[in-house]
């Protein structure tokens, strides 16, 4: 690719021409900040936030969807930027919920921080809201808060371009836009596939997942990536860990499932500390599965494996394993049938 | 899958067969409709009109079990229309001129009125697919639950070479792999007939590999019994100790009725499991196991990309994870591994298995690696059979297309295929406990098309019996147009309504596959 070169903030640089002017920037070194911005996404200039000043440009341009120019020259932090950011991050308070004391999003508002770094007070607005009080919460997974939504389209373009489905879009036009289903149904009777992926993009708390976990997104102790248990995609997960417990799925975007993920990745994880998950061993005394200690039940296994071995031989015993079991749980289980038992009679449910 | 995830976007047209992919592999689903969007062809092949059909530049409504007549007829069009890759043929592959006269005796006519569908779409569907510079094969168990399932692969095969398709990127042939580990378990070993690297314990210099490996004498050369069969020898008294790690055969396995008989006969059962499964009900000992998200190790995707799975949470109570648990067994019957961590086994399975050879947790820490990995510098395979088959020449097989094992009659007069729905997994151990999921569907239901279900005077949610020759259920009638008039489907979620008590057990005669996706039928009134 041909190389250009422009100078940010004094900084003279060489990118790629074929790169936007927040790609180059994020590159060098640069922070804008942006709302509506994916690099999964085609940009779309929506949220003003990316806006920087260009020599020679008669206003200011949104980055993400401005491509770099031989010879440009670039300002992200001039005063005029600055005050711009402002006022369009005071336009979207203006218009928002106010309920950050008890919003499951705070501490994970892309919003929040932005109003904090830029010194937005929360009191002085001097707009009126605009309130719909619409909240859908016919999804069984998450609810879509109108009153939290910036509009920034996220949303819409992440269930088009990542996820293919397009169960929403914008409705009406300037102050009544809103994010809809077709026909403005629920969000229950759209062709939504619950995968989730508008709510990992929300930069705001306008979609939420539905939880009854308790939690601050400071106190969260851990993100934890590993591989998801259902089908064999094997799409990256962060487990989002408080108080030994997962109270929510992210996905990351640097994985080969781009950060997209289905009902059952996202959604699917409240099984894990469910109380009727098995504790202890159990073993069958008189028709009944009762407790018992480890000890005890490995005593009982490995006394009936020698009684069985000794008096059927060792093709007497067959293994299941499992696909859902990790590589070195198979590679343990077929080595103790294999080489200790010695018998082949190892399978699993590749067939069914 | 011979070729990546990340290579489908870029494909010029998609063949997808047997396989409800925005349902089973929703993410999967989300690359191949990138791809249409991007311009690439799409020739969807199933009797159920899954979502893909929405896009589909042909859809295919063939009849279940039909899957060689469709790829006989397509190869009739590519070879009768002289569109099948010649120099690859010539130089990739061998055995071509046989398969080729099998083909021209099977008109496309005679393969359209076994699908059920038109000659023109046929011919269609095989020009999209041999006219394509890149063209991918995507199929599941719609095309290996057969009674000649190995056939219905094989016949897969022929295509992708006829048209040069394998061995190129964004190409190739590619079963996507139902479970998360469906891949990494048979990898390891977790079969009948190979140690793990598939290598063959028939094999005389395999068993001395092992024996050495592993420090033992003795180890058997007899290749052992596959499920079906291991449920046989419950029946039969051969088999007395049945070991089960994670699997739920009481709801998964077809003909249950047979496999209860089975349980009820086998001497001692030990179940490891996270929850009370209904296998583990029937077990002797049943033992407590970490899931996903309490334990270290590894699982391998369907497109052989080994990637790590790390402990977020503690196990509850005193739950061990799987490697624990037999370790400890292994110890106490007098053999000791050595095993400190999910790691330690790692390097062993990488000492043995020449496709792991390269793989160290270090390694896949953040990006997993496609084996084979052969060496500690390799970089994984993108794709398979690049320049040259892993056997060397490509083999054609002339394949000839069979009746499935069950077909209708007068009493049993429709055709049951099954398969599961985008909120399940599997036997529902884990999505039926998580209440938003259950809550999507929370019971089994019979597929019927509107016609049908005016034929047999049935209306929508109507609560009927479905039998065939094997048991009987009760659940409840959903009409829809997305079906194949007299085919109907049933998700196997569900125990309590249990397809698998309907399912036949007849068996692919080389892998012992079941035939769940064709067996007969009866709806009954209540």
């Amino acid at each position: 690719m041909k190389k250009v070169e422009i100078s940010i903030n004094g900084k003279k640089i060489e990118v790629p021409s074929n790169y936007t002017i927040l790609e180059a920037a994020r590159e060098n070194g640069f922070r804008i900040p942006t709302l509506c911005h994916d690099e999964r996404l085609k940009p779309s200039g929506a949220c003003r936030m990316c806006v920087v000043e260009v020599e020679g440009a008669r206003s200011l341009v949104t980055s993400c969807s401005t491509p770099v120019r031989m010879g440009m020259v670039i300002k992200t932090n001039s005063d005029r930027v600055v005050n711009s950011r402002k006022t369009t991050l005071e336009l979207l308070w203006a218009d928002h919920n106010y309920d950050c004391l008890t919003c499951n999003k705070a501490g994970n508002c892309e919003l929040q921080d932005l109003c904090y770094e830029y010194d937005i007070d929360p009191l002085a607005s001097p707009y009126i809201k605009y309130s719909t009080n619409h909240v859908d919460k016919t999804n069984e997974f998450y609810i879509f808060d109108e009153d939290k939504c910036i509009l920034c389209g996220k949303c819409v373009r992440a269930c088009a371009e990542l996820e293919g489905v397009g169960a929403i879009s914008f409705s009406q036009r300037g102050h009544y836009t809103h994010i809809s289903h077709p026909f403005e149904k629920e969000m229950l009777l759209s062709d939504c596939v619950s995968c989730g992926t508008c709510v990992s993009v929300c930069p705001t708390g306008a979609l939420m997942e539905k939880t009854n976990n308790k939690f601050r997104n400071w106190d969260i102790d851990k993100k934890v990536t590993t591989t998801c248990t259902y089908c064999g995609v094997g799409c990256q997960l962060e487990l989002v860990v408080h108080d030994n417990k997962v109270v929510r799925i992210d996905a990351p975007a640097d994985s080969i499932n781009k950060g997209i993920t289905c009902v059952k990745g996202k959604f699917g994880y409240k099984f894990i500390d469910r109380d009727d998950r098995l504790k202890m061993p159990l073993i069958r005394k008189r028709g009944k599965l009762v407790e018992s200690s480890w000890e005890e039940a490995y005593d009982l296994i490995v006394s009936k494996m020698k009684d069985t071995l000794e008096n059927h031989g060792a093709d007497s015993f067959a293994a299941l394993s499992s696909a859902r079991c990790t590589n070195e749980e198979n590679y343990v289980l077929q080595k103790l049938f294999r080489g200790v038992i010695k018998t082949n009679n190892v399978d699993h449910c590749a067939r069914l | 899958m011979t070729n990546s995830i990340g290579e489908i976007e870029n494909t010029d047209a998609l063949f997808v067969i047997g396989t409800n992919t925005t349902e089973n592999h929703p993410v999967i689903g989300t690359f191949m409709k990138k791809a249409i969007r991007n311009g690439a062809k799409l020739v969807v092949a199933d009797p159920r009109e899954i979502e893909l059909a929405n896009y589909a530049d042909v859809y295919l409504q063939i009849n279940p079990g039909s899957n060689v007549a469709l790829l006989n007829a397509m190869m009739n069009v590519i070879i009768s229309e002289d569109l099948y890759a010649k120099e690859y043929i010539e130089n990739r592959t061998v055995n071509f001129e046989d398969m080729k006269k099998t083909i021209l005796e099977f008109s496309v006519e005679e393969g359209a009125r076994i699908c059920g569908v038109e000659a023109e779409d046929i011919r269609k569907a095989a020009r999209i697919y041999a006219e394509a510079d890149k063209a991918g094969i995507y199929y599941a168990m719609g095309i290996t639950q057969q009674s000649d399932g190995t056939n219905h692969v094989k016949s897969i095969a022929n295509l992708g070479m006829l048209c040069g398709n394998v061995g190129i990127e964004s190409g190739g042939i590619n079963p996507l792999r139902g479970q998360n580990n469906v891949q990494g378990a048979c990898d390891l070993g977790a079969l009948p007939n190979v140690y793990p690297g598939y290598q063959k314990v028939a094999n005389a210099d395999m068993k001395a590999k092992f024996e050495k490996a592993w420090n033992v004498e003795g180890l058997s050369d007899k290749v052992g019994l596959t499920i079906p069969k291991i449920m046989d020898g419950g029946i039969s008294g051969d088999v007395k100790f049945l070991y089960i790690m994670g699997e739920n055969p009481m709801v998964s396995d077809p003909d249950l009725n047979h496999i209860e008989k089975a349980f009820d006969n086998f001497e001692f059962i030990v179940v490891q499991d996270i929850f009370l499964s209904e296998t583990a009900e029937k077990a002797d000992v049943v033992l407590p196991a970490a899931c996903f998200a309490e334990k270290e190790g590894t699982f391998t995707n369907t497109e052989r990309r080994i990637q790590r799975v790390r402990k977020a949470v503690n196990a509850p109570g005193e739950a061990k994870a799987d490697w624990e648990i037999i370790d400890d067994i292994m110890r106490k019957m007098g053999y000791e591994n050595n095993f400190n961590s999910a790691k330690d086994i790692m390097e062993e399975i990488a000492m043995v298995t020449p496709q792991y050879g390269g793989i160290t947790y270090d390694r896949i820490e953040k990006l997993g690696l496609q084996w084979p990995c052969p060496t500690k510098d390799h970089p994984g395979t993108k794709y398979l059979h690049k320049g040259e088959f892993a056997i060397g020449k490509g083999k054609f097989t002339a394949v000839e297309y069979k009746k499935p094992a069950e077909t209708v009659d007068a009493e049993y007069n429709l055709v049951l295929t099954t398969g599961r729905v985008l909120y399940h997994y599997h036997t529902g151990t884990m999505t039926r406990k998580v209440e938003g999921l259950n809550n999507m569907v929370s019971k089994s239901y019979v597929e019927i098309s509107p016609l049908t279900a005016k034929e047999f005077k049935l209306e929508d949610g109507e609560l009927v019996s479905v039998s065939s020759r094997r048991g009987k259920i009760e659940v409840n009638v959903k009409i829809t147009k997305r079906i194949k008039d007299h085919v109907v489907f049933m998700p196997f979620h569900f125990a309590e309504a249990a397809a698998n008590r309907l399912t036949n057990a007849a068996l692919d005669p080389v892998t012992d596959i079941p035939e769940y996706k064709v067996c007969a039928v009866k709806i009954e009134k209540l």
